[in-house]
């Protein structure tokens, strides 16, 4: 079970308790909504590189030869 | 201008790693406030920083440098939490610690709260990614609670936050 130390500012007083049910469930839901929005950046940055890579077949040229054009 | 600094509370965890550490009756007594964290967790560099136990109207904007590109995006629009970056990750250089900061000034007011997390991570000594985050929580309630939550498994031993108080008098 996740636990979660939780620090009570005014005693100084430091507990590591268990997360409860409704915490686990949020925790997922984050966890789910990060997974979107990293397959969501990902599949940006894949479009990204076949627009790129498109580009240089349409002009007969190999990355390092784009870059040393480039430079 | 900030002109004292004072550790209100720290906390490193422990042996069994923890999926949170939550900072509890925070004094109003400050201006502003600053954590600093060192901190590592499974599989991502996202952490999600929530107060008082809301979980709605937050907003992010990030600016991000991974060594060769730069981008910027909403976090995916998530509202639940500031979605932040700057936790080191198993995929990243071993036996290292990412490093964040987060500054929340004018906690204690009765306006909205703006945040800036500020956090780096290095990776394999061929990356580093560079997070640049404003973050907002639309809530007029004074800042009493702040959890930092690891958005993927739990922080590792030896990760730690610091909490201080800054005042501007």
């Amino acid at each position: 079970m996740p636990t979660k130390l939780i620090i009570n500012c005014e005693t100084g007083e430091q507990t590591e308790v268990e997360l409860t049910a409704e915490e686990i469930a949020q925790r997922e839901a984050d966890a789910k909504a990060y997974e979107a929005e990293k397959k969501a950046k990902d599949a940006e940055l894949a479009a990204q590189a076949k627009v790129k890579a498109d580009v240089l077949k349409r002009l007969g040229l190999t990355e390092d030869e784009a870059k040393a054009l480039l430079s | 201008m900030a002109n004292t600094y004072t550790l209100i509370a720290s906390s490193t965890v422990g042996s069994g790693g923890a999926a949170n550490i939550e900072f509890t009756s925070i004094p109003a007594t400050y201006t502003d406030l600053l954590i600093k964290i060192s901190a590592r967790q499974g599989a991502d560099n996202a952490f999600d920083l929530t107060f008082n136990d809301s979980t709605t109207s937050y907003s992010t904007l990030r600016l991000q440098g991974d060594g060769s590109a730069v981008a910027s995006n909403n976090a995916g629009g998530v509202t639940s939490a500031i979605r932040s970056i700057g936790i080191e990750n198993t995929n990243n250089t071993a036996n290292t610690f990412g490093n964040t900061e987060v500054y929340i000034p004018n906690y204690a007011s009765s306006n909205y709260k703006s945040v800036n997390v500020d956090g780096v991570n290095e990776s394999n000594g061929t990356e580093i990614y560079m997070n640049l985050l404003a973050g907002l929580w639309s809530n007029t309630s004074a800042i009493n609670k702040i959890k930092i939550a690891a958005n993927a498994g739990s922080l590792v031993e030896y990760s730690s936050a610091y909490l201080y108080g800054i005042k501007n008098s």
